[in-house]
């Protein structure tokens, strides 16, 4: 009767928890300046510097000023984002933009990490599989005879062994 | 002294010649054991001994041009453009490595001090450092052929010799301006001290990890160099570049990224060699990958390959660099081709859960975040190459590809030491996971409670949601390393009857690898929890008047006046700022703009007044040329200081994995031979 009832336990436990964070997270301020400070952090200053535009602070900047006004200017005349760096592009180049866009060749650059990750991921699991694969038909090869050492005693003395070496690193 | 430094660098290019080739000679006749007429041994021994002169050599070298700098020697166009009469003596030093040809300079010194412990301590094992010797000498001359024919630090000014120098960057006259660069290019550098050892070990087919064992130390302390050298660089950019930011995914900071994060796979990955004999080719690749991107960041910041603020250093000696790149990539190939079979090791695992998948996991991540960053990089230039359009790729993209790579490898950090070698039960897995996911989850509640919300104005945070996640996995991670160290200083506690604290010092003198380990992960943690706070900075600009306010977060800054002064390198303008808070003056700040005036560059010198919980940091970004009114930009930066006390962390725990066990560990657990130990004695490392 214990199994049930601690599984009821950590049941409500977790179904407490997931309605504080939903509560929680249901509850926001509103920020009218948050668009502005995101969007001057997805264009670069066109200057030079190589520094976004919500962050080139040179003194007497040409151009950061000129294009944080027509940031400005543009999120007032309700441009959407994709409209807002249409017309930067289209007045100051592709590389105005500090990320690539999700369209043609720029697609590459987003999808290429992702996709290394994965493969990578798969091959590390597929490598732990073979090699947990031959560990095991090693270990059925050579199987100690249990009259000789009892496993539970011999595991410990492993285990502190490997766990105790003082050069053992982690 | 020009027609000096030149002549001791030419010397120094003949003697690492005369290393690499009589080196070389000497281990082949070794190798086939073919009778000459000298002494193979002995011909091995004069070029120790030339390698040795070499770095006499160099020094001579890098002797003469601090000299120069310091006796203002015009003559020498590498002084003039890099230094000047009023430039202060400390930064004089730094004249070194601020231009193209004394940053190589600086290179081949390093390399030669490192070659030159090398070849001191070759008792330790003659042969393999005679090969680790030669392999150095060899990179020695790459470096020495382009300081004697593509970038002389010593070339001389062609006409009338001006009466003053152009003076330093003055970006670069800052106090750790004199330490950055040292501390970063001892790292670049010293990565190819390992990567000599595993191509000699390779070449030499070289018995068991004795080798990894002897080159442990040096990677380490590499390692630690390159880390304080990124961190130094971090507070630099933060500290004069006036953006109130620390890192920018500048091309030339993510060079600097890459070696750090393969050498940080290697340290993991080694132990899988030294504990089970696995991974011997990975960990041979790792190290090579290391050292060709320790040249990579070279050749970015020198070749101007991609833009980068870090303008000041280009030049047009990439193609030898892609060259040397090229005849390293090719060395290495063909020498792990014909040595293969020397490193067929025994792959088993028996878990998918344990500490040994747990390191695979680390260095998936780790060698997954230097792709990353490594495509980001370069993808202009693949694109410009491809369709023609050339494009940028900053912090935005970073931010959303690499920070969800970098929460994985932070939970990992938690997770790898909970998990123990071989296989592990799932009882021991909700025994150890128990705590930290219950801290894990009370900061998740707290944070939401306290305003860290990821949906605002009805949209979603990236940042916050990232913020968030990395409390709540720092606090984790934390709990799990703690609880490691409680649970081993318990027993020790326990067993001696000291305290705690006594026993968390016993037990880490003990296995200080792990522990020293343990401390660097604890330096990370609090790095991330720096990292994070990013996501809730503040900002304001504005015109300030005499007396006029500023508010920005709980403070109200008031200026009550505006001040000039100058000395013979630069004239400056202050501001000058009362901070005040809940009505209470509480401190003055005062940003500041110079004048450089040899070269006649502005720079803004930051006003930082840091606590635990936040950084308030001022700009004077100058006067508006309109209303002649100066203008203060002022951060409220949450959580800065943590990164800094992190790297102190780290560091500390580096030293801690350097110094030697107090005594092999086993002999102090006084196990009966048929008592059953406790968990915590297994779990805790005695």
């Amino acid at each position: 009767m214990a199994t049930p009832l601690r599984f009821a336990f950590w049941f409500r436990a977790v179904q407490a928890l997931v309605l504080a964070v939903a509560v929680c997270f249901s509850m926001g301020a509103t920020d009218s300046s948050a668009r502005y400070h995101d969007l001057n952090h997805r264009l670069m200053c066109t200057c030079g510097c190589a520094q976004l535009l919500g962050e080139c602070n040179h003194v007497g900047c040409t151009e950061s000023g000129q294009e944080l006004s027509e940031l400005r200017s543009d999120i007032a005349s309700g441009m959407t984002d994709k409209e807002i760096f249409a017309a930067f592009t289209a007045k100051y180049g592709a590389t105005v933009l500090a990320a690539p866009t999700t369209q043609g060749f720029d697609l590459v650059a987003w999808i290429a990490p992702f996709a290394v990750f994965g493969a990578a991921l798969l091959g590390t699991i597929l490598l732990i599989r073979r090699w947990s694969g031959l560990a095991g038909a090693k270990a059925l090869a050579s199987a100690p005879d249990p009259a000789i050492d009892d496993p539970a005693d011999r595991e410990r003395r492993e285990k502190i062994r490997r766990e105790t070496g003082s050069d053992g690193g982690f | 002294m020009a027609a000096f430094g030149s002549f001791a660098l030419l010397i120094a290019l003949a003697l690492a010649a005369y290393n690499l080739l009589a080196g070389a000679l000497a281990l082949r006749l070794i190798a086939v054991g073919q009778p000459a007429r000298i002494s193979p041994e002995r011909l091995a021994d004069t070029a120790r001994r030339a390698g040795i002169a070499g770095f006499l050599a160099i020094t001579a070298a890098a002797f003469a041009l601090i000299w120069s700098v310091f006796a203002n020697d015009f003559s020498i166009t590498y002084i003039l453009e890099h230094s000047n009469r009023a430039l202060p003596a400390a930064y004089k030093f730094s004249a070194l490595w601020s231009g193209q040809e004394g940053s190589l300079l600086l290179w081949a010194w390093l390399l030669g001090i490192y070659g030159f412990v090398l070849r001191l301590t070759h008792k330790t094992d003659v042969k393999l450092y005679a090969y680790a010797g030669t392999i150095l000498a060899g990179i020695q001359v790459f470096f020495l052929l382009v300081l004697n024919f593509a970038a002389p630090p010593f070339a001389l000014l062609r006409g009338a010799i001006p009466d003053d120098g152009n003076g330093l960057n003055p970006l670069l006259q800052y106090p750790e301006m004199v330490i950055h660069p040292p501390m970063l290019y001892l790292g670049y550098v010293g990565f190819s001290v390992p990567f000599a050892f595993a191509l000699g070990a390779l070449m030499m087919r070289y018995p068991g990890e004795k080798w990894i064992k002897v080159t442990r130390v040096w990677t380490l302390v590499t390692w630690l160099f390159l880390t304080a050298g990124i961190f130094l660089g971090m507070h630099w950019a933060y500290a004069v570049l006036g953006w109130g930011g620390y890192w920018g995914w500048d091309p030339v900071e993510n060079a600097s990224f890459m070696p750090w994060l393969t050498g940080t796979a290697f340290l993991h990955s080694v132990m899988m060699q030294e504990k089970k004999g696995m991974m011997k080719s990975w960990n041979v690749w790792l190290i090579f990958s290391t050292f060709m991107l320790t040249l990579l960041g070279t050749l970015l910041t020198r070749a101007g390959l991609v833009s980068s603020v870090h303008a000041f250093a280009q030049s047009s000696i990439g193609t030898w660099f892609v060259v040397f790149m090229g005849i390293v990539l090719a060395v290495c190939i063909f020498t792990y081709v014909l040595q293969r079979g020397h490193l067929k090791s025994e792959q088993h695992l028996e878990s998918l859960v344990s500490r040994e998948s747990s390191f695979l996991f680390n260095n998936l991540v780790l060698l997954t975040a230097c792709f990353v960053i490594l495509w980001g990089t370069l993808f202009p230039i693949l694109s410009e190459y491809v369709v023609g359009n050339k494009v940028t790729v900053g912090a935005p993209f970073y931010n959303r590809v690499a920070v969800p790579i970098g929460l994985f490898l932070l939970f990992l950090t938690g997770v790898g030491p909970l998990l123990p070698w071989r296989a592990t039960s799932f009882k021991s897995i909700r025994r150890n996971f128990v705590l930290p996911v219950i801290a894990l989850w009370v900061t998740v509640v707290v944070c939401l409670a306290v305003g860290v919300r990821p949906w605002k104005d009805g949209a979603f945070s990236s940042g916050d949601f990232y913020a968030l996640v990395a409390f709540a996995v720092s606090a984790a991670v934390m709990t799990a390393i703690l609880s490691e160290f409680l649970r081993g200083a318990g027993v020790i506690s326990r067993q001696t009857g000291r305290n705690l604290l006594v026993g968390t010092w016993l037990l880490t003198r003990r296995n200080t690898r792990r522990y020293g380990g343990y401390i660097i992960h604890i330096g990370v943690v609090i790095v991330v929890v720096g990292l994070a706070g990013s996501a809730f900075n503040q900002s304001q600009e504005r015109e300030l008047g005499l007396h006029d306010k500023l508010l920005i977060g709980p403070y109200t800054l008031e200026c009550i006046g505006f001040t000039q002064d100058s000395n013979l390198n630069y004239n400056s303008e202050y501001a000058m700022l009362d901070v005040y808070r809940d009505g209470k003056k509480q401190f003055q700040m005062t940003p500041e703009k110079r004048v450089y005036l040899a070269s006649n560059q502005p720079q803004t010198m930051v006003a930082i007044h840091s606590l635990p919980s936040w950084d308030l940091y001022v700009v004077y970004e100058g006067t508006n040329p309109d209303t002649g009114q100066p203008i203060i930009k002022a951060f409220l930066n949450p959580l800065v200081g943590w990164i800094w006390a992190g790297l102190v962390v780290m560091v500390f725990g580096t030293f801690v994995a350097l110094v030697p066990s107090l005594s092999p560990a086993t002999a102090s657990l006084r196990v009966p031979a048929r008592t059953v130990p406790t968990e915590p004695a297994l779990k805790g490392g005695l």
